[in-house]
């Protein structure tokens, strides 16, 4: 049903200019060119301030660029947005602490006014989904960090999007609630066959989830090196399998030779 | 069990106060204790300060001397349901008038910044500066095709006191979701409403229960000031100042009225905090 030759996601030239009131404006991206392919996962990395968390934000259409074009599935950024084209999860799992779990995994489905079995039904699924079906009637606060963004990627996939889009959803757990959610994402991932943009800070966790990894640089932020990652299987053992660590190396050093350059 | 033990907890209280009172009794002055004249410390003798008891048996004998007079209790309670009711309706009106200026401050970035002020500036006028203006614009007013009561006048002036914690209260709730929950709503391109039903409104009932609470007790004193400076008969505010000038020749019946006063301020608090209790599921970490 879906057209392999349209892009997922496809930025061109895309700019985009924050107006910081007196301070002057800041140049949050400058000339972003990036494709992504449907069912391929794509991270994003570079320090802070470097713009990933914009750039994923362009695409969601919560921001608009100042200059370029950004198209979602052959459609303008906002379209797609109307169209629930995308999931989306952050770094905060922000789940509505009144709701039930469940609740929780319904709310895009109620705002789209789909009906309450059919809610229940498509949320109960996408527990089982994410391993959480025994805590549907628990409420956030009782859950761990882990699980509250379970529940969060839970209710990503509730409209079955074709694109996940991810600012730092594992950023404040600990290391190794971490990688088992990693291993969790890439067989979420591959079951859905859903493109996915994933920001993140962590080099190893960027080669361990994508297909090609995104290096940005800041001031202004711009896509300084891409990095496709080879590695035939995602399992236990990938993370020591020495194409991991050459590509971890490779990636170090696409992020540092950009830091040298800049010192220089 | 959190309800049992402020029932305790408010009965413990009580019997402070009247520990304390009965005790100034014992040992302070019947004079009172003053420093160049001023006086601190109120007069101990039984006319200014009547026993606790005193108190409580006037309740049971009536009113006044006349044949058929009903007993103090039956005329407090009766007075007190009169300002239940109309606290009630100020508290109804404030409360429906505050949230409604809070979704409109929150809609509308123009809105906040032409109402804020003037709803801060509203509280400063003093109610018996607004009293005689409602009564006069009252009288010029029908309301379903009835003339305007009395009723009515202190009801507005009970409101005008108990909308504004509610309005503020209500839209710094509206105000309180993050921004990841509302670039989320953002992301499912839902509309105003259903931002504000899903996720506003619940999200400010935490900051809505408080406001509720405050109102409450404003509403019931506009109602007991209202009263007093509109003139109005039949309420609480009336038999304090009736019974008051009462004092000198039964000086437990004022305390009476008070008591009655104090007894209604509490009924109230009590429905408050059983509507706190309704609106628990939204509000996990408790108001
Ligand atoms: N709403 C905004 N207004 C002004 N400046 C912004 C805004 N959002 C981001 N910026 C600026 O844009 C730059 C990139 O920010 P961001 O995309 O959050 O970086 P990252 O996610 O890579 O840490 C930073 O300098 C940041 O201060
Ligand atoms: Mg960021």
């Amino acid at each position: 049903m879906t057209d392999q030759s349209v892009a997922a996601v496809s930025l061109t030239g895309v700019d985009k200019t924050f107006d910081a009131g007196r301070a002057g404006a800041v140049t949050a991206l400058s000339g972003i060119d990036l494709a992504v392919a449907p069912g391929e996962f794509v991270s994003l990395i570079g320090p802070s301030g470097c713009g990933k968390s914009t750039l994923m934000r362009l695409v969601a259409d919560l921001e608009r660029p100042s200059a370029g074009t950004i198209s979602v599935f052959g459609k303008s950024a906002h379209q797609a947005r109307l169209d629930q084209d995308y999931g989306i999860a952050f770094q905060a799992a922000g789940l509505l602490p009144w709701r039930s779990v469940r609740a929780n995994v319904e709310l895009p489905l109620q705002v789209h006014g789909m009906g309450r079995a059919g809610r229940a039904a498509r949320a109960d699924e996408l527990l089982e989904l994410v391993g959480l079906a025994e805590f549907a009637g628990h409420r956030p606060d009782q859950l761990s960090g882990g699980m509250q963004q379970r529940v969060a990627i839970a209710r990503a996939l509730a409209e079955r999007p074709r694109l996940l889009l991810m600012d730092e959803p594992f950023g404040a757990l600990d290391e190794m609630t971490r990688e088992r959610m990693q291993g969790e994402l890439v067989r979420l991932s591959t079951q859905t066959g859903c493109a996915v943009i994933f920001v993140t800070h962590s080099i190893p966790e960027a080669v361990y989830l994508s297909d090609r990894v995104v290096v940005m640089s800041p001031r202004p932020g711009r896509i300084s090196a891409v990095v496709p990652i080879e590695l035939s299987d995602r399992n236990e053992d990938t993370r020591e399998e020495p194409g991991f660590f050459a590509a971890v190396t490779a990636v170090r050093e696409a992020l540092r030779a950009r830091a040298s350059v800049e010192l220089s | 069990m959190v309800r049992l033990r402020s029932v305790l907890y408010g009965g413990a209280a009580l019997a402070v106060i009247l520990l304390l009172w009965e005790g100034y009794k014992l040992v302070g002055s019947p004079q009172g204790w003053s420093v160049n004249e001023v006086r601190l410390l109120p007069r101990a003798d039984d006319s200014s300060m009547p026993h606790v008891w005193t108190v409580a048996e006037r309740f049971t004998q009536p009113e006044i001397s006349a044949e058929g007079s009903s007993s103090v209790l039956v005329a407090v309670l009766r007075a007190a349901w009169f300002s239940f009711r109309i606290s009630l309706a100020g508290w109804l009106g404030g409360v429906l008038v505050g949230v409604a200026l809070a979704v409109l401050m929150q809609r509308f970035r123009t809105a906040r910044d032409a109402l804020l002020p003037y709803v801060v500036i509203s509280q400063t006028v003093p109610l018996v500066a607004i009293a005689p203006v409602v009564v006069g614009w009252g009288g010029q007013l029908a309301v379903l095709g009835q003339p305007w009561q009395p009723w009515m006048s202190v009801a507005v002036i009970s409101g005008y006191l108990a909308f504004f914690p509610v309005a503020v209260g209500m839209l710094r709730g509206l105000d309180s979701p993050g921004p990841a929950q509302i670039a989320l709503m953002q992301a499912y391109a839902a509309s105003w409403w259903q931002t504000l039903v899903r996720l506003r409104l619940p999200a400010s009932v935490g900051h809505l229960v408080p406001a509720l609470r405050l109102a409450a007790a404003a509403s019931v004193i506009g109602t007991i000031v209202a009263e007093i400076s509109t003139g109005t008969r039949g309420g609480i505010g009336r038999l304090i100042i009736e019974y008051a000038q009462a004092a000198t020749g039964d000086p437990a019946r004022p305390w009476t009225a008070i008591a009655g006063a104090a007894a209604l301020g509490l009924v109230v608090a009590a429905l408050v905090s059983a509507l706190d209790l309704a609106l628990a599921r939204f509000n996990p970490a408790g108001a």
